[in-house]
């Protein structure tokens, strides 16, 4: 669409971003949020995101409970986290500006719904009425831009034949038509977003155009602004770019694994919250000839992913805590078997159900240890949303290439978030060195199918190949023939050769890097998986201020780098950052023996810089 | 593999190609023993390669049995063995997939997979040793053992209503039911003929004696005695008859099914039920002949044979088909294209 010529000349430019998009979680927030990540990607900002919604579908109306909120920090600066506070707060009702004002930088933006402060929104916020934060002059500093958008949008809705509720529902297209007036965008996007979308549904079509186009023209002609925001795309590297979530990238890194590899992709799992939109993204992609198989429980997820597995797919099953506790059992007979699979926990606030939208590192734990018997196992850890697809083909490798089933740690904030990614071509991926045994003649020497090679990796003899038919079972087996063995020698040999194995793996991975500061830094701040923007950006604001300190993240937690022993035996003070009450700093105390300390968050949210900053700032007093 | 080898190996295969080397661990006289030998013994006649036969197992001593068969096999973990095998066969829908199983495998801590299987219909056969006793953790009651039963974890007798496998399976729309005995090999190896021939999930109950801790469960049916007026061998296309002499018979009088007598000249062949594999509402009504009374005169006898069979897709089929048509939708896979995604810009240095 051409859009008029703006009356308002002046264009503040600005570095970075971070709004915070907040309302009721019928109120179309996540769609906006993500509309405007879209939008933003395109115009070649960089960018994180930080989606938060209660469990419920539909929480109680106007509630605290209900509220939903999707935080965008952008710019043309390097970005890595979805921001500690923001500089804009879009709130529509009276809950979503109570629960996230303390979120606001001081001299923030405030855009408020004011349909949403009526006494019936004040009394659900939990709000006295007489005590209206629009009229108590409670919001004295910040910039308030007070807009009646549920009346705006019927307005503009007079004569559409839609019923007052769908009507109603577009008030988020305002919103949107709005902002991006404000940080002076096209709508193409969001117009190309509704016109699929509402493909065959033109009244729905053309009163959401509408309304987004009136959001547009209201923020221009109203001079509710005096000036439009600009924020230049990023310096990047030189590429091709998308953006991207982080389950759409483990599914993709999943997907591109069993292409390049000439594997068929077999993803047994059930539905279940933070992980479910891995199973979304690879039904969409059913051309590539995966196999998805939504099973009756997550028992069956993994079990289905076993069977395919040992039917020579590259098998998949994800889930998160929960459902990874379920699987546990199964998963061992994965490691007793030594067939190839991968487990994915994106990880959410536990224990139990815990909570489920929310995020947490908390299940390192569980995945290094929580299988009955001695049950080593390789665990690896992404530590952004584009990080999951890289992290996902090394785990397909990792599998595959030591037969062994191999745990990918994610967690809510980096599944759901999202990223610009500099994408590689396929050609560009190694392909996984698939080794499968020949078909033999009956005739040879018995067929030994846990003899091993120099990594201790056992050969994947595969059904329907002729002379090497095995069988394979969760009893302990004889070291080469596989055959049951209750010998005392045999148990102890096989239960130290599996756990050798997986600490070969070792070799075969990167070595441990810093991610900034030196050696000689004072201090290291140790952080694992999705933790990484929050300490990266804590890190780069510490070393602007003259602060030196050195960041490293690991990425595969088990078996770890070589050489992080020696990486840690350079610093006096580490400081180890986790979403959980201490996990990894457990580990490192255990392999490492030094007096590492911990910086615990357990409030199902991921770090903001700040937080880290102040640690390390109060370490080095 | 050479051709040559190949071919040998269709042709000549006998029982004793597909024994294992392992000695077999089971307790002398079970019941197991005969199954094993049927199921070796129809193997060569399926004209499946060796090598595209695999046989998955749960827990329990019946599911020891893919150790003593020279196929593939895997020996799982208790009550998953229908979902291991779901994924096998959605990922090799050409393997010939055998599951065995017990009473408490597929029943307690598995009935979900299993329900879920049947539904399903992925063609694979079902072999569930039905013996009503935990036998490999020494003797308690199973969800088939009857009420009242005493075990060592129901001295005072067991509680609950056991369930009738049969009758499951046909609520969960199982496309093939049967049932067999241990001590029937030549009957048990047809059915396990018509198992495999069947295309969808073939669930073949076998009553199986644990002569340990649960002798005698299935004798009604076995011992020469009183078999033949408990028993009742279904045949398709034939009437209901039963009894030492082939003296009585089974009449459908509305839903009921009645015993009558073949000898006191009021009823002929010709009014007895006639069996009918394809008819699911007669099934329903057999799967039913459940009485454990055999003592009493009116009590129906327990039909063997094939109780029901349907021609429905399986989920394997439906799978492939839907592959295929997405690639005629959605054009060739493209991994360039799908690592691109829908908006892409571009960074110039």
């Amino acid at each position: 669409m051409t859009l008029e010529k703006e009356n308002t000349e002046i264009q503040k430019v600005l570095e970075k971003v971070t709004i915070l998009y907040a309302g009721d979680s019928g109120d179309g927030i996540q769609l906006i949020g993500n509309q405007f990540t879209n939008n933003t990607a395109l115009y070649g900002n960089d960018l994180s995101t930080f989606p938060d919604f209660p469990a419920e579908i539909r929480a109680p109306l106007g509630t605290l409970a209900g509220v939903s909120g999707f935080q965008i920090n952008f710019g043309n600066v390097e970005v890595f986290t979805p921001g500690d506070l923001c500089d804009v707060l879009v709130a529509m009702n009276a809950a979503s500006l109570k629960k996230n004002l303390s979120r606001l930088k001081k001299r923030g933006t405030i855009i408020v719904n004011t349909a949403g402060f009526d006494k019936k929104n004040l009394r659900l916020a939990g709000i006295d009425p007489a005590d209206n934060p629009l009229t108590n002059s409670s919001l004295e500093g910040f910039k308030v831009h007070e807009v009646d958008i549920t009346k705006m949008t019927r307005e503009n809705l007079k004569e559409s034949s839609l019923g007052s509720k769908e009507r109603d529902r577009c008030k988020n297209m305002f919103v949107l038509g709005f902002i991006y007036w404000i940080y002076n965008r096209s709508l193409d996007s969001t117009i190309d977003f509704l016109e699929l979308k509402f493909k065959g549904k033109q009244e729905v079509l053309k009163a959401n155009l509408k309304v987004l186009k009136s959001g547009y023209h209201f923020a221009d002609t109203s001079e509710t602004f005096s000036n439009r925001f600009e924020i230049k795309p990023a310096e990047m590297e030189a590429g091709q770019y998308r953006n991207i979530i982080g389950n759409q990238a483990t599914a993709l890194g999943l997907i591109a694994a069993a292409h390049r590899s000439e594997m068929n992709l077999f993803y047994g799992g059930y539905p279940i919250t933070p992980a479910s939109d891995i199973l979304h993204e690879l039904a969409k992609h059913k051309n590539f000839g995966i196999k998805t198989f939504q099973a009756e429980d997550e028992i069956a997820g993994v079990c289905s992913a076993i069977g395919a597995s040992f039917g020579g797919d590259l098998a998949i099953t994800a889930s998160s805590g929960p459902g990874v506790a379920l699987k546990a059992e199964a998963i061992g007979l994965a490691v007793m078997m030594e067939l190839p699979l991968v487990v994915i926990n994106v990880q959410r606030g536990g224990p139990s159900t815990g909570l489920p939208t929310k995020t947490e590192q908390s299940d390192l734990l569980q995945v290094m240890y929580g299988r009955n018997g001695e049950a080593p196992m390789p665990v690896i850890a992404a530590q952004s949303p584009s990080d999951c697809f890289e992290m996902a083909y090394e785990a397909c490798r990792i599998s595959v290439e030591h037969m062994t089933p191999v745990f990918l740690l994610t967690d809510g904030y980096i599944a759901n978030g999202a990223e610009p990614w500099k994408f590689p071509s396929a050609e560009a991926l190694e392909p996984i060195a698939l080794k499968v045994k020949d078909p033999r003649a009956e005739e040879d020497a018995p067929y030994l199918p846990y003899k091993r090679n120099e990594d201790l990796v056992r050969e994947w003899a595969i059904p329907g190949t002729p002379g090497v038919e095995h069988r394979l079972g969760g009893l302990e087996k004889d070291k080469e023939t596989g055959n049951v063995s209750y010998e005392p020698e045999n148990h102890q040999e096989m239960v130290k050769i599996r756990a050798a194995k997986v600490n070969r793996i070792a070799k075969h991975i990167p070595k441990q890097e810093l991610d900034s500061g030196t050696t000689n830094s004072k201090l290291l701040i140790l952080g694992w998986g999705s933790t990484y923007g929050a300490i990266k950006t804590a890190a780069k604001e510490l070393k602007s201020e003259g602060v030196d300190v050195a960041h490293a993240q690991i990425r595969y937690i088990h078996p770890f780098p070589e050489n992080l022993g020696e990486i840690l035996s350079n610093f006096d003070q580490v400081i180890i950052p986790e979403l959980n009450d201490g996990q990894l700093i457990k580990l490192i105390r255990d392999r490492y023996l030094i007096d590492a300390k911990g910086l615990n968050k357990i409030k199902g949210l991921p770090f903001q810089a700040q937080e880290i900053k102040e640690e390390v700032l109060n370490h080095l007093k | 593999m050479p051709e040559v080898l190949k071919e040998k190996e269709q042709n000549k295969l006998t029982a004793k190609d597909f024994s294992s080397d392992q000695d077999i661990r089971w307790c002398p006289g079970c019941g197991d023993y005969s199954i094993l030998k049927q199921v070796q013994s129809v193997m060569p006649e399926l004209g499946i390669p060796k090598e595209d036969i695999v046989f998955v197992s749960g827990i329990g001593c019946s599911s020891r049995f893919p150790y003593y068969m020279n196929t593939y096999g895997m020996h799982s973990i208790h009550g998953r063995a229908t979902a291991i095998a779901s994924g096998l066969k959605a990922s090799r829908p050409n393997l010939s997939v055998w599951i065995v199983t017990g009473d408490g495998d597929s029943l307690a801590i598995g009935g979900n997979h299993f329900i879920h299987l049947l539904r399903r219909n992925f063609d694979v056969n079902i072999l569930l040793f039905n013996n009503q006793i935990y036998g490999l953790t020494k003797g308690q009651y199973s969800p088939t053992s009857e009420i009242g039963k005493r075990t060592k974890s129901t001295p005072a007798g067991s509680l609950d209503h056991p369930f009738n496998p049969l009758a499951l399976s046909l609520g969960a729309d199982s496309t093939f039911i049967a049932r067999a005995l241990d001590r029937d090999p030549k009957h048990l190896k047809e059915i396990l003929l018509r198992a495999e021939r069947h295309k969808g999930t073939s669930l073949v109950e076998i009553y199986q004696n644990c002569n340990i801790f649960n002798d005698g469960a299935f004798g009604s049916f076995t011992d020469k005695s009183a078999k033949k007026d408990n028993s009742l061998y279904l045949e398709q296309g034939k009437p209901l008859v039963f009894g030492a002499d082939d003296d009585k018979g089974i009449v459908l009088d509305g839903f009921q099914a009645k015993i009558v007598s073949l000898t006191d000249g009021k009823t002929s062949l010709d009014d007895l039920w006639i069996h009918d594999e394809k008819d699911r509402n007669k099934a329903n009504i057999l799967v039913r002949f459940f009485d454990d009374n055999a003592s009493d005169a009116s009590a129906l006898p327990r039909p063997f044979g094939v109780f029901y069979q349907e021609d429905r897709n399986t989920y394997e089929d439906g799978l492939t088909a839907q592959l295929k048509k997405e690639v005629e939708l959605k054009g060739s896979p493209d991994l360039n294209k799908l690592l691109a995604g829908a908006n892409t810009w571009e960074k110039k240095s």
